[in-house]
């Protein structure tokens, strides 16, 4: 059976659908069979930051309504054979979300996938709670600010009173947090939440750390998974988050401020 | 804007209560021509609510009596007190069957209970412990709001509303372990974010009411 992994946020803008990407593709190069699904009905993006927009044909909404089957549907990525992607409706809206129709898709990518990803859209309303209605893990990303960390601990309460296994009394959904965008150097300034600031207002368990990255906006623009980058810190922030999520030890990375070296204090970065 | 046709307010007027302690309607009349002639300007017309304590034993005409305060150009509003027998009889007459202040039902004590809740209370969530206290384990978010009839107890810090005594007890408190509330009340008088920061900085304390005010104790840590 496959996991359920649904990265969300409620604040749009945060990187769920960058960290969708990168997590998925991270899982798949681990050797995991895994389908990222994008349940950004009417926005879809996950096609463009995964570069496969040229090749969708079929969507999510037509599974749904059964004007396709999953196979015409899913898209193979072209850089990792374990690698698969369902794009959204970009001619839709949120109301084709349907539970039934959302949740016969899950049973029948479950069968053959080892983890399901799906990127909610930002916001509480229909797309967001069929994004994580039916997860078993879930992963809150947030930017260190007030107003993203207020929105994650919204999508927390949701999370552990409008899903599946909340409806239904199961184990409750494990909840990781994913700090993105994050800058040390503004942290010890003062212009950014710490990383402790965050984990102590919404103590969940932290999955990563994403520094702020030029990497991220480049691999966005050229449709590779940031994670492929693995020179760029935010690529290697990445790979460390699916290692950990895949259970392994691994310390955090890129938290503390960079030593400048003595020419670049000099020069300037 | 659409002018409303109607309007529902709630308005308390001072009414003259007359208690009808005899059940002879003969000598009430007398006794009554004889109070009106003392001033009978301020009788005519006068809205009066009639006291029926004293006749619920016996068997009174109510049309008799009725009749025999409208001669005096007197306005019945309605009857208090009244036995449920008189209070029906009332009703038909097209009488109000009133309550007074004193009469109205003393608050009911309601043995209280406690509820538990074992997790972080998010935001946009709401917890509304009726006739009971309120603990929570973990902390209370900002957005969210803890709601009991009791005293709320947070092990943890609370960021978001809290508004203890919410049925009226004075006597309930809110306690923290870090009292960073958006808002807390008890019993209805509250203090928002800013004016328990005045007397308080995210310290685990206790939030009570003196006389009318609030104050708020710091516990040690």
């Amino acid at each position: 059976m496959a996991q359920i992994i649904v990265v969300t946020s409620g604040k749009g803008g945060v990187g769920k659908t960058t960290s969708s990407a990168a997590i998925a593709t991270g899982l798949a190069l681990k050797g995991k069979k895994t389908v990222v699904i994008d349940f950004d009905i009417g926005l879809r993006n996950l096609d463009l930051i995964m570069g496969c927009e040229r090749r969708v044909v079929y969507d999510f909404v037509n599974v749904i309504n059964g004007e396709a089957n999953l196979n015409q549907a899913m898209i193979k990525d072209k850089r990792c054979e374990n690698l698969f992607i369902l794009p959204a409706s970009q001619t839709r809206d949120k109301d084709a979300l349907t539970k039934e129709g959302v949740g016969k898709v899950l049973d029948d990518l479950a069968k053959d996938f080892d983890y399901i990803v799906c990127d909610s859209p930002a916001g509480i309303e229909q797309g967001a709670m069929m994004a994580l209605y039916f997860a078993d893990i879930a992963i809150v990303t947030t930017n260190p600010e007030v107003s993203s960390v207020r929105d994650s601990d919204r999508i927390l309460g949701m999370l552990q009173s409008r899903s599946r296994r909340a409806e239904q009394n199961l184990e409750p959904i494990k909840e990781y947090l994913l700090l993105t965008r994050y800058s040390p150097n503004r942290v010890k300034t003062g212009e950014m939440l710490s990383v402790e600031d965050v984990k102590e207002i919404l103590a969940i368990q932290l999955l990563g750390v994403i520094p702020e990255s030029q990497a991220v906006l480049k691999a966005s623009n050229s449709g590779v998974p940031v994670i492929i980058d693995q020179e760029s810190d935010a690529g290697l922030a990445y790979s460390d988050t699916v290692a950990r999520l895949l259970g392994e030890d691994v310390p955090l990375r890129f938290v503390t401020e960079e030593k400048k070296g003595f020419l670049k204090r000099i020069f300037g970065s | 804007m659409i002018k409303q046709n109607l309007e529902l307010k709630a308005t308390s007027f001072t009414l003259s209560v007359l208690y009808i302690n005899n059940s002879n309607l003969d000598s009430v009349a007398n006794e009554l021509d004889k109070k009106l002639a003392q001033a009978p300007q301020f009788f005519i017309g006068a809205p009066l609510v009639l006291n029926l304590s004293a006749l619920n034993e016996c068997n009174v005409d109510l049309v008799a009596l009725k009749s025999l305060l409208v001669e005096r150009q007197l306005i019945i509003v309605g009857v208090t007190e009244a036995s449920a027998n008189l209070a029906t009889q009332a009703k038909e007459l097209g009488l109000a069957v009133m309550k007074s202040g004193k009469q109205a039902k003393a608050p009911t004590i309601v043995p209280r209970t406690t509820k538990i809740v074992k997790q972080n209370v998010r935001s946009g969530q709401q917890i509304y412990a009726k006739e009971s206290d309120l603990i929570v384990f973990g902390a209370v978010g900002n957005g969210a709001e803890v709601i009991a009839d009791g005293s709320i107890h947070v092990y943890g810090a609370l960021r978001g509303k809290a508004m203890a005594g919410a049925a009226g007890d004075n006597n309930s408190v809110i306690i923290a372990s870090s009292l960073e509330a958006e808002l807390v009340s008890i019993a209805g008088q509250y203090w928002t974010a800013d004016s328990l920061q005045q007397h308080c900085h995210a310290q685990r304390g206790c939030v009570r009411l003196e006389g009318e005010t609030l104050t708020v104790e710091l516990l040690p840590q």
